[in-house]
């Protein structure tokens, strides 16, 4: 009986021990409710830290601390791992010292999932318009000193002071390039040759069963987008502004669509591998996985386009974590990485337009890219809305209805996956 | 193998050394108990904290509120999450085709493991049984992640399984529900192949022979002797197979488009929406719960 007791006794410490230390490992998710006393500028409400934009910046940037760790898009930091003639990390660590180590995401909402669990680990991260707001309301992400990214000055003007990369004028960043989703479809099946969306959302054509779609509830947005076209009445101003309404005849869309769909991708290579092996014929996609597609050997029958109605697209901020410990680093990637061919690089490998405008100057090669993605052409950008988190406080601005925010999105997407 | 000039191991007097070492040592040598109680706190603190420890994480993540905009969690009481579980009709759907996929998965790996155990514990000479056993092991040599990997290209259209079967004028299931009960049954079997082998070695010769003796065919001795002998080592097998189809998301991921429980969980994990996540988290703890006990009082323990 007395082993048991002693038994007992060892049992009760371990529960206790273990409450003890489920308490402080679960800070991680909830501490951003209280970060430290060093980043509460940034953790304000926008509307606060408009009021103090004199937060506190660096003002020179000194010696690499030796290491970096990067949050990135597949394709935007690419050390060799996927083609060992596509580098531009190791000329960064021979450059500064900085030893990089890279982990890629296949959504905002993964991205921001790893960053904000993780909150010691990443140093910097690329973010879209729709995981950015999110990382500086929530404090995470640290103001920039632009003056201290050489390159920050050649970044296309339209590209600068947007409501997803600076906030009360203080600026959390430095753009990178932009892009648009785009529709691609397997030319031995899918004929004629499509020029809208809404080929994917047709159950009665030949190719349902095999359409691939991104899965994330953002992509809600690009039911939307098609219907902004066939169904004016909606009067859909912005696809990331749904009210109810609205809202309700999107989600409708989608579900008449769900049966249609073959393949929900995150991970670029699955999808590739989809359209390479016949199981996915018609999909949303980035232009990335086509180059891929077309690559192999033979060539997979693919073709992109940019479809008519427009698209949801990105815009992409490269950030500095509040609570890096190599900000010098840190600072240095954020100038290597939007360098003019450096940026030029990763424009044309991922497959989008160049954030630098001196990008597309250097090489025949890089003016073909940035023509091809219209790097320049501000009229092309005008039917592709960049990625950004929707809000109860409708993001075009109307006052009159509240619009559906994001946890609403994401419990569709849930109940329209079923 | 004691000597008389040693002192015996309760010898309550110990060689006066003064070393602490040798004061702990007989400290313990007298207390017996106490003895015990370490040598087992370790093991035993690590299966309370690691394993009920995170329950109880988990259970206290699944009553915080988040804020809507960020989705970070505010550590402010609520039983929200645990009402949309309930009031959603959607997560009784997904846990409803959780378990549905998971008894599929069951019976036809307790169907395709009799008669290879039966014939490795029965039939089998020793050689062959050795090379069987290996045989059984030899998947789970490899990666989950490869085996699952593999299936999909497997069934993919442009896969292995449509070109074999092309001649025949006959497609495989594809990447769907079926092809997916084709995946999970092949990389659980070995889980219930092993202890349906091991029930079927244990039971005595002599019983069948008796039964031979008292007249019982082949069927009638199967149904009367070998089946209630065997049947607590299938119910064991299927706590493995039933647990790990519930538990799944990667191979669901790769083979279809429809949600199950872990896909939920995770989807919740990337809005971020830690504190459903751990709600839903909870919703298959409770089935497996169930069914441990379902297979308790069924004898399974017995048999593992």
């Amino acid at each position: 009986m007395h082993h048991r007791r002693i038994l007992a006794a060892v049992a009760i410490t371990a529960i206790v021990v273990s409450a003890c230390s489920g308490g402080s490992s679960a800070a991680p998710t909830t501490g951003a409710s209280q970060p430290p006393a060093s980043q509460s500028a940034a953790s304000q409400p926008a509307s606060q830290a408009a009021a103090s934009p004199s937060v506190n910046l660096p003002t020179s940037v000194g010696a690499g601390e030796g290491a970096l760790t990067v949050l990135a898009w597949p394709g935007y930091a690419e050390n060799g791992s996927t083609d060992p003639k596509v580098n531009w990390v190791k000329p960064f660590e021979d450059q500064t010292g900085c030893k990089t180590s890279v982990q890629v995401f296949g959504t905002s909402d993964e991205a921001f999932s790893l960053f904000t669990t993780n909150p010691d680990k990443f140093d910097v991260i690329s973010a879209s318009g729709d995981a950015s707001l999110r990382l500086v309301r929530a404090g995470y992400v640290q103001p920039v000193n632009v003056d201290l990214v050489k390159n920050y000055a050649d970044i296309f003007p339209a590209l600068k002071d947007r409501p997803y990369n600076t906030v009360g004028g203080v600026h959390y960043g430095i753009p990178h390039g932009r892009g648009s989703n785009l529709l691609m479809w397997r030319t031995d099946v899918v004929k004629p040759d499509p020029t809208s969306w809404t080929d994917m959302f047709d159950p009665s054509k030949p190719w349902s069963g095999k359409v691939s779609v991104y899965n994330a509830p953002i992509y809600i947005a690009d039911a939307a987008v098609v219907l902004m076209k066939t169904k004016p009445e909606l009067n859909i101003k912005n696809p990331y502004a749904l009210d109810d309404t609205q809202f309700q005849a999107v989600t409708d869309l989608l579900r008449q669509q769900k049966p249609m769909i073959g393949q929900y991708w995150t991970d670029y290579a699955l999808q590739q591998q989809a359209f390479s092996k016949g199981d996915a014929v018609i999909g949303t996609t980035w232009q990335v996985i086509t180059n891929l597609l077309q690559a192999e050997t033979p060539p997979a029958p693919v073709k992109v386009i940019k479809p008519a109605e427009g698209a949801t697209g990105w815009s992409d901020t490269w950030m500095i974590n509040s609570k890096t410990k190599h900000l010098n680093c840190a600072y240095k990637w954020l100038d290597y990485i939007v360098s003019p061919s450096v940026n030029a690089q990763v424009a044309s490998w991922f497959g989008e337009a160049p954030g630098n405008s001196k990008a597309c100057a250097l090489t025949p090669a890089d003016q073909a890219n940035c023509d091809v993605f219209y790097a320049a052409d501000e009229a092309f950008w005008q039917n592709i809305w960049y990625w950004q988190t929707p809000e109860a406080t409708c993001v075009d601005g109307r006052t009159d209805v509240q619009c559906k925010d994001f946890d609403a999105w994401s419990q569709a997407w849930t109940d329209i996956k079923g | 193998m004691t000597t008389g000039a040693r002192a015996t191991p309760t010898d309550p007097t110990p060689a006066p050394t003064g070393s602490a070492r040798r004061r702990v040592a007989a400290a313990l040598q007298r207390r017996p108990r106490l003895r015990l109680g370490l040598l087992l706190a370790g093991p035993a603190g690590w299966l309370v904290i690691a394993y009920l420890g995170s329950l109880a994480v988990l259970f206290l993540n699944a009553g915080w509120s988040r804020d809507p905009f960020t989705g970070l969690v505010h550590r402010e009481w609520t039983l929200a999450n645990f009402g949309q579980l309930v009031t959603n009709p959607i997560y009784r759907t997904v846990a409803l085709r959780t378990v549905g996929m998971a008894i599929a998965v069951t019976v036809t790996c307790a169907l395709l493991s009799f008669p290879v155990a039966y014939y490795m514990a029965r039939v089998a000479s020793p050689r062959v049984r050795g090379l069987l056993v290996v045989a059984v092991l030899m998947p789970l040599w490899s990666s989950y992640l490869i085996k699952a990997y593999s299936w999909r290209q497997i069934l993919s259209n442009d896969g292995v399984l449509n070109w074999a079967l092309s001649p025949l004028g006959i497609h495989g299931p594809g990447l769907n529900e079926v092809g997916l009960w084709l995946v999970l049954t092949y990389l659980w079997l070995p889980y219930m192949i092993l202890p349906v082998f091991a029930g079927l070695e244990r039971i005595p010769t002599s019983l069948l022979e008796a039964s031979a003796d008292l007249g019982g065919r082949g069927l009638m001795t199967f149904r009367r002797v070998t089946l209630p002998l065997v049947f607590p080592a299938l119910v064991a097998g299927s706590i493995f197979t039933f647990s790990l189809t519930l538990g799944d998301y990667i191979a669901p991921s790769l083979i279809t488009t429809t949600q199950f429980i872990g896909n939920v969980i995770l989807a919740n994990f990337g809005v971020p929406n830690l504190p459903l996540a751990a709600a839903l988290s909870l919703v298959p703890l409770v089935i497996v719960t169930i069914y441990l006990l379902i297979a308790r009082r069924l004898g399974a323990f017995e048999a593992l």
